[in-house]
């Protein structure tokens, strides 16, 4: 195929990483319904005072929600199945990370181009959304300074650090490496970073679909599926001819 | 025969060369004890490498301790089924007549009175209980490390995981040798310069502090060295993470 929209290596990894996010978010709410309450520090229990507390019920029958019913317990396969998805996360994160670093992806797609890095020229690109005028051409094949930063942030913020909130969860890790867990703070601050950050990349998640909505849905699709897209300019032909 | 395509040479020698990796990485695994007893089914690929890396990365480390003024005021006691008869009668007797047995693959079977594990060497640590549902409080535990007990009992060397059960009936658990042998592995009989209370355990808990909750079983009776497990249960048998 002569240069395809996106990379094998990008479709492949953004599709397992798509996979794995659904499953680590489903099955991660699943887990906060057993305690859908949230502390700051070290510690935390219903006899302490909460920070928040989310008002839905609790699938245990020792967490007061104001509910007269408990939900299942869905626990056992929720934490098995958030685990075995965290670890395809990490590898196919792994796996692109060092890749894209190797080839140039990152340096060439991701990071905003020089002359864009300021403040105004995501303001002007921001402008251009909210006006809801068209992409130009010189768009079609590359990410604007807007797209750049949301990717940069979620590939090396946002996801590193729902990682770290994650691994500080684990008492065996945090044994083998204390610093993880208290540079944040403590155990009940990590968990609800760990929460804060889940919802931080669901709403990265909402925007990339709306836009891919906007911008045309099964185009934009088969362009990360099988690299091939109806480009504007094919488009427009094509409408001639007709 | 026709010749073969360099492609389907190339592919084919990867795939021989994954076959023989796996199978070496597995034989490893297994000799060096990184394959958990709930290594099958959908998330066994998950469960075996969440298991594996923690062996690897964290076989010897320590559970964090806290200083004493960060001990919970609030500790909460996790709700457990009515105690059994067998229980309450103990209870009435001051659990005097509280036995624990260990057996199994050990060379010395023993069975050991309240007054028998207080007889020997005390230790304390300020751990949390972290429970697998989210919530967590930082306690004193004070008992005598199972280490002691396990060198007194002789556990063969083939032995390679300890279930341990509750007087109450279906509640036990198991946990590997690196845990077993493990310093803040305690047998546990007070909490915060007391008595352990019933609802956080009483008389006797095995805290297992590097795990989550759900491992450190109240009310212990008996102790087993096994050196096969078959796993049954919703939940994953390795709860460090």
């Amino acid at each position: 195929m002569e240069n395809p929209r996106h990379s094998v290596l990008v479709r492949v990894t953004h599709w397992l990483t798509v996979i794995s996010f659904v499953a680590l978010l489903v099955t991660g709410l699943e887990i906060v319904i057993s305690h859908p309450r949230f502390y700051w520090g070290e510690t935390g229990n219903v006899n302490m005072k909460p920070l928040f507390t989310i008002p839905i019920p609790s699938s245990r029958n020792t967490v007061p929600t104001g509910y007269g019913y408990v939900m299942p317990d869905q626990n056992g396969w929720s934490r098995y199945l958030h685990f075995e998805s965290a670890w395809v996360l990490v590898l196919t994160g792994l796996v692109y990370g060092i890749a894209s670093l190797l080839n140039g992806h990152f340096r060439k797609n991701i990071v905003p181009e020089r002359g864009e890095r300021t403040l105004g020229a995501h303001w002007r690109r921001m402008v251009q959304y909210l006006r809801r005028r068209p992409p130009g051409l010189d768009e079609s094949d590359s990410y604007n300074v807007l797209q750049r930063t949301a990717y940069l942030v979620v590939i090396f913020v946002l996801f590193p650090l729902v990682i770290w909130t994650g691994l500080a969860l684990s008492p065996s890790f945090n044994a083998a490496f204390p610093l993880g867990v208290n540079l944040l703070g403590g155990r009940q601050t990590a968990r609800t970073l760990h929460f804060f950050v889940t919802w931080a990349l669901v709403l990265f998640f909402a925007v990339h679909v709306a836009m891919i909505a906007v911008s045309g849905f099964w185009n934009r699709m088969r362009g990360m599926t099988t690299g091939r897209t109806v480009s504007a300019e094919q488009t427009a032909a094509t409408k001639e001819l007709v | 025969m026709k010749p073969m395509s360099r492609r389907a040479l190339i592919t084919s020698g990867l795939a021989a060369a994954g076959v023989a990796g796996f199978a070496a990485a597995n034989r490893i695994a297994g000799k060096h004890g990184l394959i958990p007893p709930d290594c099958r089914g959908v998330y066994g690929a998950g469960e075996t490498l969440t298991y594996a890396a923690h062996r690897l990365l964290t076989r010897d480390a320590m559970a964090r301790e806290f200083p004493r003024n960060m001990i919970s005021k609030n500790p909460f006691a996790n709700e457990v089924a009515p105690p059994s008869d067998q229980f309450k009668k103990l209870q009435a007797g001051g659990f005097g007549d509280w036995r624990l047995t260990i057996d199994g693959m050990v060379a010395h079977p023993m069975s050991l009175s309240l007054a028998d594990l207080r007889s020997l060497p005390t230790h304390s640590q300020i751990t949390e209980v972290v429970c697998e549902e989210g919530w967590s409080y930082v306690a004193e535990w004070i008992g005598t490390p199972l280490s002691g007990v396990l060198r007194e009992a002789g556990v063969l060397p083939q032995a390679r995981y300890l279930k341990y059960f509750s007087i109450q009936p279906e509640w036990s658990d198991s946990i590997d040798m690196a845990d077993a042998h493990h310093p803040q592995t305690f047998l546990t009989l007070g909490m915060n310069d007391g008595e352990l209370p019933v609802g956080f355990g009483g008389p006797l808990r095995l805290r297992v502090p590097r795990q989550l909750g759900y491992k450190s079983v109240k009310y212990i009776t008996r102790i087993t060295a096994t050196d096969s497990m078959k796993f049954q249960g919703d939940y994953a048998w390795f709860a460090g993470i």
